[in-house]
This record gives C-alpha cells, sequence and structure tokens, in this order.
C-alpha cells in the first residue's frame, strides 16, 4: 500500500468533477428494506460512463444489494434508478442493457464454455454464425480457445472465472456488474487478473461497476471507490483521495493501515497550527482542513509516513520517543511497532532498501519516530 | 497404509448380501427350476422333484427333464406376447402421465420459500402411512357408477348420465398415476431444489425470460430426477398387479395379471414361473440403462 495508486500516469478522468456530464447511471434516493433493516439507506450517486466504479466495504453494507437493484434481481423500496435519465425500476432484467458478473460466476454446468458465452446472444435471437463468431472472439479475448467444448466442472478456477468474463461481455452491455469477481483466485492470479480487467475496460471503452471487499483491488482498478457502511456511502472519490485524504475514521481505518491520535487545537501560528494530546507533546500540523481553537480531533497517520531512526531526527519535523516492541518484517517492507511513553503503541512502516543484517534497529531499541507536518490528517467523528 | 483385511466392514457389507442372496436370489433359482418343469396333477403340481436322497445320478437325471418348453410356449400363445405390450403400453402411458402431474408438483415444491418445504414434502408422503391395498380399494368407492365422483358431478348438473370409468384402463391409469406419484415427486424435488438460483437470475441477465429460463436451463438440469422419478414408476408399473385386477376390467390386459391367472386360476406353476422371469429379463433392461445413467450422472457431478 506505501505506492500511491495508478491515477496520475493516466489523463486526467473526472468526469464526476464536470458539471456538463450527463451521468450513465444514477442512484436518486434509493433505500431498499428487507422487514426492518435497512440495507441500503437513501442513497444518491452518478456513475458516468467508461468509470470503473467500486463499492467497497464489510460484508452486510449494502454493496451487493446495490448492484443486484442495478441488474434488477432487487426492486428498491424507494428512491429510483436512472440509466441516461430513464427510470428503470420497473424493466425486468431480462430486457435491461447491464450484465453481471457473479462472485459465483454461476456458469451453466449443462453447457460447454462455447454455449455459456454464447447464451446471451442466442437469447436476442442471432443467427448461428454471428454468435459462433463473436463466441470465438470471446474465446480469443479471454485465450481460451482450446476450451471451447468443455463443461464447467474440467476447468480450473481460473479458467472458470474468465468464462464467467466472457460471458457477461459477449453483448457488449453498456454497464458491466463484477461482484467480487476476483474472490476465488489466488493472489497472484487475482493480481494478474486485475490488471488484464482494466485494460479490457479501458480498451472496449466499456463501464464497470464493481463490488468488493478488497481494498487493494479497489485502490487497483477504480476510477472512484465509494467506501460503504451500513447502507451508505460514507466517502466517493478517487483511490488516492480516499487514501490520502479519507473524510472520517471509518474510511481511515478501512482502507490501509492507520495510526490514530486523539489530541487538542491549541492554536493557530501563521500557516501551521499547534495542537496537542492529552499524553504526549504537542506537534505540529499543516492542513487545508479549518480547525477552530480549543477542538478536539483525531489525527490519522499513514504507516509509512513515519521515520523511525536511532538519532534524534532534524527539528522541521514532529517527533515522539519510544521502544522498539515488535518488528514484523514482510520482506519489501518491516512494520515497527514502536511504543510511547505514554503506553500507546504506534504503527511505523519502513521500506527495506538495505539488507535485514545491515539494519541497525532492533527490539527493545529507543528510537525516534518522526513525520512531517503535513503527513498528519485531522478527523472530526 | 493399512492393508490388512478389514473384517468390520465385511461383516456390515455381507448382511445386506446375505439377505438378498437368502430372500432373492434362491427364491429365483427355484422359480427358475420350476419354469423349466412340467405341470402334473400332484402336489407340488409339477414334475420332476428333485430327491438328492439318491445322490449324483438322480440329479444328472433330474436335470434332463428339465426343457424350455414352457418359454416357447409363451412365444407360441399370443395371449402372453399380447400381455407383455399391454403391459408395457399401460406403464409407458401412466409415466407419462405422472410425469405431467408430478413435475408441476415438484416444481413448485421447490420453489416455495423454504420454510414450507418440509411440510408439503410431508404431505407428499403421508398418503404411505395407509396400505396401498386400502388406497386403491378407496378408489372404487369413487370411480364406481353411483360413486363419489359421479354423484358430485350429477349434483352439480355437469353430467346427466354417470361417467363409465371403472373396470377401464383409464381406472388402472389413474390408480396407477396416483399410487407412484411419489416416487416421481420425490427423486424429481431433490433435484429441483438443489439448483442454484443464481443460474436463474445468470439467465435473466443475459436476456431469457422465465420460459425461456426455465426450457433452457432448469428441464435439462432436472433430466436426471426425470429419469430416476420415470424409472420408479414404469418398473413397478410394469408388473403391477393390484391396481388393474381391482380398477381395471376383463379388457385390461397385463402380465401382472396373466401370472395370476396362470398361477391361482389354471394352477399352471411352471408357465406362471416362466411368465414371471421373462418379466424379469424384459426389466433388466430397463434397470440396467438406469444404473447407467445414474453412474454417468455421478461421474458428472465429481
Amino acid at each position: 500500500m506505501a505506492d500511491t495508486p495508478t491515477s496520475e500516469p493516466r489523463k486526467v478522468f473526472a468526469p464526476w468533477l464536470d458539471p456538463n456530464q450527463k451521468p450513465l447511471v444514477r442512484f436518486e434516493n434509493v433505500t431498499k428494506k428487507y422487514g426492518d433493516y435497512t440495507a441500503v439507506d437513501n442513497l444518491t450517486i452518478d456513475i458516468f460512463e467508461r468509470e470503473f466504479f467500486a463499492l467497497l466495504g464489510p460484508s452486510g453494507c449494502g454493496k451487493t444489494t446495490l448492484l443486484r437493484m442495478l441488474a434488477g434481481f432487487e426492486q428498491p423500496t424507494s428512491g429510483r434508478i436512472l440509466m441516461n435519465g430513464e427510470d428503470i425500476s420497473k424493466i425486468p432484467p431480462n430486457k435491461r442493457p447491464i450484465n453481471m458478473m457473479f462472485q459465483s460466476y454461476a456458469l451453466f454446468p449443462h453447457m460447454t464454455v462455447a454455449q455459456n458465452i454464447g447464451f446471451g446472444l442466442k437469447q436476442e435471437g442471432k443467427s448461428k454464425a454471428e454468435i459462433d463468431k463473436r463466441v470465438d472472439e470471446m474465446l480469443k479475448l479471454v485465450q481460451l480457445e482450446p476450451f471451447a467444448k468443455r463443461k464447467p466442472h474440467q476447468l480450473s478456477g481460473g479458467q472458470r472465472q474468465r468464462v464467467a468474463l466472457a460471458r457477461s461481455l459477449a453483448k457488449s452491455p453498456k454497464l458491466l456488474l463484477l461482484d467480487e469477481p476476483l474472490g476465488a483466485l489466488d493472489k497472484k492470479l487475482r493480481e494478474k487478473t486485475q490488471f488484464e480487467l482494466m485494460s479490457l475496460q479501458e480498451n472496449l471503452g466499456l463501464t464497470f461497476m464493481i463490488v468488493t471487499h478488497d481494498q487493494e483491488e479497489a485502490m487497483t482498478v477504480s476510477s472512484r471507490i465509494a467506501v460503504m457502511d451500513k447502507g451508505i456511502m460514507v466517502q466517493v472519490d478517487t483511490p488516492a483521495e480516499i487514501y490520502e485524504a479519507p473524510n472520517s475514521r471509518y474510511v481511515a481505518d478501512f482502507i490501509g493501515d492507520v495510526n490514530f491520535m486523539e489530541v487538542e487545537v491549541l492554536r493557530h501560528e501563521g500557516a501551521q497550527i499547534i495542537v496537542k494530546s492529552a499524553t504526549l507533546n504537542e506537534f505540529k500540523l499543516e492542513t487545508d482542513s479549518d480547525l477552530k481553537d480549543g477542538e478536539k480531533v483525531w489525527l490519522a497517520i499513514r504507516p509509512e509516513k513515519f521515520i523511525v531512526s536511532k538519532e534524534k531526527p532534524s527539528d522541521d519535523q514532529n517527533m515522539v520517543q519510544g521502544k522498539v516492541w515488535d518488528i514484523a518484517y514482510s520482506g519489501d517492507t518491516s512494520t515497527y511497532h514502536v511504543r510511547l511513553e505514554d503506553g500507546t503503541t504506534l504503527k511505523a512502516q519502513m521500506a527495506n532498501r538495505r539488507r535485514v543484517r545491515n539494519r541497525d534497529i532492533t527490539w527493545e531499541d529507543p528510537v525516534w519516530v518522526a513525520w512531517s507536518y503535513r503527513a498528519a490528517v485531522p478527523l472530526r467523528n | 497404509m493399512n492393508h490388512s483385511f478389514n473384517w468390520g466392514r465385511f461383516w456390515l457389507i455381507s448382511i445386506p448380501f446375505i439377505w438378498l442372496l437368502v430372500f432373492f436370489l434362491l427364491p429365483f433359482i427355484i422359480v427358475v427350476k420350476m419354469s423349466l418343469s412340467d405341470m402334473a396333477n400332484a402336489m407340488p403340481p409339477y414334475v420332476p422333484t428333485l430327491d438328492l436322497t439318491q445322490g449324483w445320478s438322480s440329479l444328472m437325471e433330474y436335470l434332463k427333464q428339465l426343457d424350455f418348453e414352457n418359454y416357447s410356449f409363451l412365444m407360441d400363445d399370443e395371449l402372453y406376447v399380447l400381455s407383455y405390450l399391454s403391459s408395457l403400453k399401460i406403464a409407458l402411458i401412466s409415466t407419462f402421465l405422472t410425469l405431467l402431474v408430478g413435475y408441476p408438483l415438484a416444481y413448485g415444491m421447490a420453489k416455495m420459500p423454504e420454510k414450507w418445504r418440509p411440510i408439503l414434502l410431508m404431505m407428499v408422503i403421508l398418503p404411505f402411512w395407509t396400505s396401498f391395498l386400502i388406497r386403491v380399494y378407496s378408489w372404487i368407492g369413487i370411480l364406481k357408477g353411483d360413486g363419489l365422483l359421479n354423484s358430485t358431478l350429477m349434483a352439480l348438473g355437469l353430467i346427466n348420465e354417470p361417467l363409465v370409468i371403472m373396470n377401464t384402463t383409464t381406472a388402472v391409469y389413474i390408480g396407477i398415476v396416483y399410487s407412484y406419484l411419489p416416487f416421481l415427486v420425490l427423486p424429481l424435488y431433490a433435484t429441483l431444489e438443489k439448483i442454484d438460483h443464481s443460474l436463474l437470475e445468470a439467465a435473466a441477465d443475459l436476456g431469457a425470460s422465465p420460459m425461456k429460463a426455465f426450457w433452457q436451463i432448469t428441464f435439462p438440469m432436472s433430466l436426471p430426477g426425470v429419469v430416476a422419478g420415470a424409472f420408479l414408476v414404469f418398473i413397478p408399473a410394469m408388473g403391477e398387479f393390484v391396481i388393474p385386477d381391482l380398477l381395471g376390467g376383463s379388457e385390461t390386459l397385463m402380465i401382472g395379471k396373466t401370472l395370476w391367472e396362470e398361477f391361482f386360476g389354471n394352477r399352471d406353476w411352471p408357465l406362471a414361473s416362466a411368465v414371471a422371469v421373462a418379466l424379469l429379463l424384459l426389466l433388466v433392461i430397463p434397470i440396467l440403462f438406469f444404473q447407467r445413467m445414474q453412474e454417468k450422472q455421478q461421474e458428472a457431478n465429481s
């Protein structure tokens, strides 16, 4: 998670910032209730063409319900779902220009790979030649040409996932919904497939909406992430904004690792704000958010923003002293758990630029933990 | 790996095998033996009889007297061929009718909310709590000229003359469909219930109307259940005796009835045995076919 995600090298794509852009899909005050339980709570959001939109949240947060309402398997209790400005709430799933890739893949077990992929085209009444041509294209796209005649149970998990993807793309839907599409794959294959999905989405110029509980996956693939909790979208933003400027403790905590520190705002000194922790020193803070003197806020600091050293760092940053309590070595990085004077523990992550045996910080060592004035994000509750 | 002989497993498996040996294979050998004998006015009513006290030579003498005369007679007299064919026809038609009634029933049950299913399943099994014979008997009360059905329809003014159903093949069909319905519904329900609902959602998502989704997904996937259920109706219906005897008339020709006639009416035990053995051989073909289907199904599932 140390690297900032990929939005930088691409051309700036941000239709949600342009007031003239018409959304492809609009949820308008959508609420879905199951008895007393509210799965989706008065939700309004626009999703634009060519977006790769991720719904991220723990299980039960309403993300799958949102997707299923879009596919037409569930009806909103109240509110409207618009596609290109037209209310689609009353249109049955088989008439919507939306296709879905199911979490379980839902491949038809009694049909071959080719029949599975061609199923949607067959329903449209396309001729056999047309279907065969398109199926061949799709097989080539997902590199499954040799497996056309196999049944799903004769394929590996990764191959099934490709068949499911090919089947959902065969009709060139305006909008493709992906429900935890990579959940069943191992880490390597998952990462590979994530990049394939991204290039596919870009090359075909499609709009993807993905449901996932894997924050790394959401960060990697999406143009925007909606972090959901208990039926509402807590924050909707680009991966970089979500990571670097979370709007709440929930979002900061859900995406990546984070340290929280409760502080009181003492005073403003020019561009800097002086805050004080109840049990530690005073710290300096440079931020765009507008804080009032006397206010209590939480500082959120990502582990990789810390610098751990045995020598006292330079004066132009915040610092605390502590003892190395534990070291979690994970190859590329090491995470130091530093116990501070007040008994709290900070997690600090450092890239392992040098070999382990050359590094000098070890258990029980007294160390300094430093961070720049801009590293901490102040969060109100 | 422990390759020593597992006695516990051996005994566990041997119990049903010994049971089948004593109560199926041995009686069947006796029936085969009887079918090769000749009718006689004696007790038992056939010759030759085996007397093992005389040793090896008498056994050889006995075997020499056995012949296939009864089997060739089955082919000569068209009554038997007609009985077989008629049984086959009645079994096939009633299997089809049972399917026609049973499929919607099983489908409806599988689509019901989960909490209702055990109750519905119970209602399918409930008739088994009453004797089969009594249940078939009570159909007489419903179907006969002044029975429940006719008096109800006439009281409603729907018919003026009583319908003649009792003692016809129609009554036999009704009896078979009624009696064997649970044997079709239960395996079919088990298959339908297992079909993953997300497959139908996927079909709808890809543009299939509910009707198309049924014929392209649900029905082909339920075929193993259809086949299992159909055989469980077809095989016993083929040799059915009680239903045609109680509900059918003289026109209803079925092999079970013919067999009964030969055995008790004509006291021709050898010929009746030959009829029974021939019926069993004819049924072995569909049973083997059924087993092949089941094996293929299991392979596909593994």
